[in-house]
C-alpha cells in the first residue's frame, strides 16, 4: 500500500464510511436539537438577564454579575463534568443531554447578557432623552427605542458567540451523548478506523457553515438604511 | 408684544437649585415664562443653561425649588410625568432621533405609545406634523438620509405633534452646518408666530433680536438679568451681561 492508499483507506474509507453513516446522520439530529436548545434557553436567558440589570437594583445587579462571571471564567467542560459526575452525589441525577445543555445554557446566557448589556448600554443618552421627553415610559422607552438599536449592535458579536459555544456541543460526548462527535468516536473504536471522524468533520460543516453565512447576512440586513 | 402681564402663566420655576455632587450648578433660579411668550436664554458655557431647561420636564432632578408647567406641579411625586411631559416638548443640539425608523417613525412613536392613537389617526398626524416643518415628501426617509437641518426639523414634529403647551430648544442650531441653520430657525419663527410657547437656548443673536419678547441672561448658575432684546442687547445693567454680549457680537 502506498502512503496516499494507506491515507484513504484510513480517513475516506467507504465501506466504513456507509456503515456508520445512519449513526452519525442519528448524532446530527441529536447535536442539532441540543444546539438549539442551548441558543434558545441561552440568548432568552440572557437577555433577561440584561433588561433586568437595566432597573439598576444594587443588590440584584450584583448578583448578576456575579453569576456571569462565573458562567464566563469556568470552563465549559468543567461545567458539563461537575453537573454531570457532581449533581448526583447531592441526590440530583441528570442525563448527560441535560447536563451538557444545563451547561452550556449557562454558559451562553452569560456571554449573550454581557453583549446584550454592553448593546444597551452603547445606545446614547439622547435616545432615551428624546423618548422620554416625548412622555414615553421608562419600559417602552427600553422595548420601542433602546433595544432594537442595541441588538442591532449586538448581531454580531453575539452570532459569533452563539458559534463559538454551541460548537462545544461535541463536548458532550464526554458524558457519553451520542452527539456528532459521540457517534464518531463510538464508529472508530469499533471499526478500527478513523473514517467515522471524517464523516463528523463533514456534518459539523453541513452544520454550521450555514449559520456562520446567515449570521454575515443577518449583519448586512440589519446595518442602517443610508 | 412684549407685555407679558395678564396672561397665563405657562412654566413657573422658582428658586430652583441644583447640586452635582458637589456641584453647586443652579443657585436659585426663578423663570416665569406666559403664554404665547418666547424667552431666549443666554449664557456662557457652564453657567446652567440645558440643566435648567432640563429641571423644566424633570428630566434632571432639581435638588430643591418648583415647577410648575401648565399647572401641573412637576416635583410632586403624584404626578404623571409621563402625562405632563406630553405637554412639553424638548429639541435637543443633536436631533436625537431614532435611527431606526422613519421620519414618520419618529413622529407616531408617542402618538401611538403614549396617546394611544390608533394607527390611521396617529399617521395623519404625524403626517401633518411634518407638513408644519415642510418635510411632507421626506416621511419614509431615515434620519441617515436626511441632512441635519432636515433632521432637526423631524425632531421638531415629532415634539409638536404632541401638541404641546411649550416647546423647549436647547441649542437646536448649534450642531448645524452654517447653510441649514436657516431652515430650522424660519419653522421656529413659524411656531412662534402661530402662538407657541417657547423657552429658547442658543447663541443665534439675530433670531433672539427678530423673534425673543424676553431675553435672561444667565451665568455662574443664577439669572443676572432680564428684559427685552432691544435693552439687554443695546443697554445692558450689569458688567458680565456687557461683556458677554460684546463678545458674542465679536464673533
Ligand atoms: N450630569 C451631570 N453631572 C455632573 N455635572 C454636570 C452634569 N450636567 C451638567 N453638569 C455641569 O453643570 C454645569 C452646567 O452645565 P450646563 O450643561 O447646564 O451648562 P450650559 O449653560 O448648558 O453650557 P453650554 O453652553 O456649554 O451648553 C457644568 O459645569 C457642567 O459640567
Ligand atoms: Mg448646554
Amino acid at each position: 500500500m502506498t502512503g496516499w492508499e494507506r491515507f484513504t483507506d484510513s480517513f475516506f474509507n467507504a465501506r466504513v464510511m456507509a456503515q456508520y453513516l445512519p449513526k452519525i446522520i442519528d448524532g446530527f439530529g441529536l447535536t442539532v436539537v441540543l444546539a438549539l436548545c442551548i441558543i434558545a434557553a441561552g440568548l432568552a436567558l440572557g437577555l433577561l438577564l440584561a433588561l433586568v440589570r437595566t432597573f439598576s437594583i444594587r443588590p440584584l445587579n450584583w448578583l448578576i454579575i456575579f453569576v456571569v462571571d462565573l458562567f464566563r471564567a469556568l470552563p465549559p467542560l468543567v461545567i458539563i463534568v461537575l453537573l454531570y459526575f457532581g449533581l448526583p452525589n447531592a441526590g440530583v441525577e441528570l442525563s448527560g443531554f441535560v447536563a451538557s445543555w444545563l451547561a452550556l445554557t449557562l454558559v451562553l446566557m452569560a456571554f449573550s447578557e454581557e453583549i446584550f448589556w454592553a448593546g444597551i448600554t452603547s445606545v446614547a443618552k439622547g435616545q432615551w432623552e428624546a423618548a422620554r421627553s416625548t412622555g414615553l415610559g421608562f419600559v417602552q422607552t427600553l422595548g420601542f427605542v433602546v433595544l432594537p438599536q442595541a441588538l442591532r449592535i449586538t448581531i454580531p458579536p453575539l452570532t459569533n458567540r452563539t458559534i463559538a459555544i454551541t460548537k462545544g456541543t461535541a463536548l458532550a460526548s464526554v458524558v457519553a451523548v451520542p452527539d456528532i462527535l459521540g457517534a464518531a468516536n463510538a464508529g472508530v473504536s469499533f471499526s478500527f478506523n478513523p473514517s467515522p471522524l471524517t464523516l463528523g468533520a463533514i456534518a459539523y460543516l453541513v452544520l454550521f457553515f450555514p449559520v456562520v453565512v446567515l449570521g454575515r447576512w443577518i449583519e448586512t440586513r440589519f446595518a442602517w438604511k443610508r | 408684544m412684549s407685555t407679558t402681564t395678564g396672561r397665563a402663566p405657562i412654566v413657573e420655576a422658582r428658586d430652583i437649585h441644583k447640586h452635582f455632587g458637589h456641584l453647586h450648578v443652579l443657585k436659585g433660579v426663578d423663570l416665569r415664562v406666559v403664554e404665547k411668550e418666547l424667552v431666549f436664554l443666554i449664557g456662557p458655557s457652564g453657567s446652567g443653561k440645558s440643566t435648567l431647561l432640563r429641571c423644566l420636564n424633570r428630566l434632571e432632578e432639581p435638588s430643591s425649588g418648583s415647577v410648575t408647567v401648565d399647572g401641573i406641579d412637576m416635583l410632586d411625586p403624584k404626578t404623571d410625568i409621563n402625562k405632563a411631559r406630553q405637554r412639553i416638548g424638548m429639541v435637543f443640539q443633536s436631533f436625537n432621533l431614532y435611527p431606526h425608523m422613519t421620519a414618520l417613525g419618529n413622529v407616531m412613536l408617542a402618538l401611538r405609545k403614549v396617546l394611544g392613537l390608533g394607527r390611521a389617526e396617529a399617521e395623519a398626524k404625524a403626517q401633518a406634523a411634518l407638513d408644519r416643518v415642510h418635510l411632507a415628501d421626506r416621511a419614509d426617509h431615515y434620519p441617515l438620509q436626511l441632512s441635519g437641518g432636515q433632521q432637526q426639523r423631524v425632531a421638531i414634529a415629532r415634539a409638536i405633534a404632541l401638541e404641546p403647551r411649550v416647546m423647549l430648544f436647547d441649542e437646536p442650531t448649534s450642531a448645524l452646518d452654517p447653510e441649514l441653520v436657516g431652515g430650522v430657525l424660519a419653522v421656529m419663527r413659524e411656531l412662534r408666530e402661530d402662538g407657541m410657547t417657547m423657552v429658547v437656548v442658543s447663541h443665534e443673536m439675530g433670531f433672539a433680536k427678530a423673534a425673543a419678547d424676553r431675553v435672561v441672561f444667565m451665568a455662574d448658575g443664577m439669572i443676572v438679568e432680564s428684559g427685552l432684546p432691544a435693552e439687554i442687547f443695546a443697554d445692558p445693567k450689569h458688567e458680565r451681561t456687557r461683556a458677554f454680549i460684546s463678545q458674542i457680537e465679536r464673533h
